[in-house]
């Protein structure tokens, strides 16, 4: 019974992690520029397609692949703030929700024009591609290697805002975008530079699935994005340590969900979803409005 | 001359908030922007600043015509703005609200933490304090020291007497002065003529979005009828 527990609580912590990688990225997009950016979940497939890709090409290197495939994502996310978004950020909420749904659909179709509609397999990664025992059943290198990488995202991700010049100058204009344009922030460029790196953060989540997921389906980033809107609300629109502990804990849920209540599973995520906003409406981290 | 406006007209959506707004500032001048609440000082400041644009009309800046800059642009030509709701950054320390200042700013000048601190020895002591935490009067001097770290050479101040204790008012003054007597040149919206009349050497009284009378701070202060008229409710 103890070894199936920690089974599944480490299988529980590897699907929040990368549940976190996703909404970290839309976190911090809805945070700064106040826009619920649907097409997250298109970096995120993006991401995993141009992984992919990337590595096919350059000899089966999944790292390769991993860090070249992202950064292509993010000059789209680049084209989709200048041009489109950024024009729609005065207008109501349904409006930026329509706009980046729309991105969504044609990526949606150009992944299936260019790569097919079926699912790709999914490669090796050199190094991490076996299990080790942990006390006496088999677990995925892989996925424990997810473990780490999520806190080392959001480490990285704090000592950046909380430590750094650029950081500060995000967190100042988060809280008054007007006031930092008055004491000289070009608040237009920092949009679209905090989008990016948005952009490349859920990327790097699809880099990541690659090797994870099994598969890659075109529809492959509305599944995730689903979740990382319920992780979002639940630790509070706007706040990274609610993203992280909220994914930690949808994480948990789904994973204990699927070992002890199969039939529930989702119906779970959705409950403490519910719960959350009946409750404490803000989130768990969010400020009460 | 350091600003001109030249019939400004600036619009809140539909309503026509100012109408053919025009005054000038020198240079080391304190001009003050007197009248009730809802008369326009508010969006005459924001109008200059780029945060509200007029939509016709002219502000001139050490040559420079501003209207049409957007708000960073005017604020790295030398001018900062002190709003009436103070605008402190909640979620950066008290330190932090001052660096950012000095560093998004390109101008040198005389003003550094060293002496503004000097000036408001409370905010030594809060140094590590979220803004979120300071009281009122506290974020009231870290508003105004905030703007002196840009080292502007024109600072827009909103109602910066309002809400303070009498005595702390006096103090204001004395701070204004010590301001201005490093060159400093400021416009300054307040209700309160007491005060405008220690700080200012002009006034210019708004009334409905247009300007209905200007002058030396000290006439102003001897018209009764002008206070009666525009002034005292």
């Amino acid at each position: 019974m103890l070894e199936s527990i920690v089974h599944v609580c480490l299988a529980g912590l590897s699907i929040g992690m990368f549940i976190w990688l996703v909404a970290s990225g839309l976190t911090l997009i809805f945070g700064v520029l106040k826009v619920l950016n649907f097409a997250h979940g298109t970096f995120y497939m993006l991401g995993a397609y141009l992984c992919y890709w990337v590595l096919g090409r350059m000899g089966e290197n999944f790292w390769l692949g991993l860090a070249i495939g992202p950064l292509v994502v993010c000059a789209a996310g680049f084209l989709i703030e200048r041009f489109f978004l950024r024009h729609v950020y005065h207008l109501a909420l349904p409006y930026q929700l329509l706009l980046t749904f729309a991105f969504v659909l044609i990526f949606d179709d150009a992944v299936k024009i260019l790569w097919g509609a079926g699912s790709l397999g999914s490669p090796n990664v050199p190094g991490l591609s076996g299990s080790i025992s942990i006390l006496g059943r088999n677990f995925p290198l892989y996925s424990l290697f997810m473990i780490a990488v999520g806190p080392l995202v959001a480490l990285a991700m704090w000592t950046f805002l909380e430590r750094t010049w650029w950081g500060r100058i995000i967190r100042a204009s988060s809280s008054d975008r007007e006031m930092a344009a008055a004491l000289g922030v070009r608040v237009p460029a920092l949009y679209t530079a905090v989008f990016v790196l948005g952009t490349w953060l859920g990327a790097l989540g699809g880099g990541l699935a690659v090797p994870y997921v099994g598969l890659l389906t075109p529809g492959m980033g509305e599944a995730i994005i689903i979740d990382a809107f319920v992780v979002a609300v639940i630790g509070g629109l706007g706040s990274l340590k609610g993203a992280f502990f909220g994914a930690l804990i949808i994480g948990l849920l789904s994973s204990f969900g699927t070992r002890f209540l199969p039939t529930f599973d989702m119906f779970l995520t959705f409950i403490l979803m519910a719960a959350v906003l009946l409750w404490r409406p803000q989130g768990f981290f969010g400020e009460a409005k | 001359m350091i600003l001109k406006a030249t019939s400004i007209n600036t619009y809140y959506g539909g309503s026509h908030i100012l109408q053919d707004v025009s005054f000038d500032v020198n240079k080391g001048e304190a001009v003050g922007l007197l009248g009730r609440n809802g008369v326009g000082k508010t969006t005459t400041l924001r109008s200059i600043m780029g945060l509200t644009p007029p939509r016709k009309g002219s502000i001139v800046f050490k040559n420079t015509e501003i209207v049409g800059k957007p708000a960073y642009s005017v604020s790295r030509l030398g001018i900062a703005y002190m709003p009436d709701d103070l605008r402190i950054f909640p979620d950066l320390s008290c330190d932090e609200n001052l660096e950012i200042a000095a560093r998004l700013s390109m101008l040198k000048g005389y003003w550094n933490k060293e002496r503004v601190e000097e000036l408001f020895p409370v905010l030594r002591a809060r140094k590590k304090q979220k803004g979120l935490n300071l009281s009122g009067g506290e974020k009231k001097m870290l508003s105004l020291g905030r703007a002196l770290m840009a080292n502007p050479e024109l600072i827009l101040m909103d109602e910066p007497s309002e809400g303070l204790a009498p005595l702390i008012v006096k103090n204001l003054a004395e701070v204004i002065r010590t301001i201005r007597s490093q060159g400093m040149t400021i416009l300054l919206a307040d209700q309160n003529l007491k005060f405008c009349r220690k700080v200012s050497d002009r006034g210019y009284i708004l009334e409905k979005g247009r300007v209905v009378y200007s002058g030396a701070i000290a006439d102003i202060w001897g018209n009764e009828e002008v206070i009666k008229k525009y002034l005292v409710l």
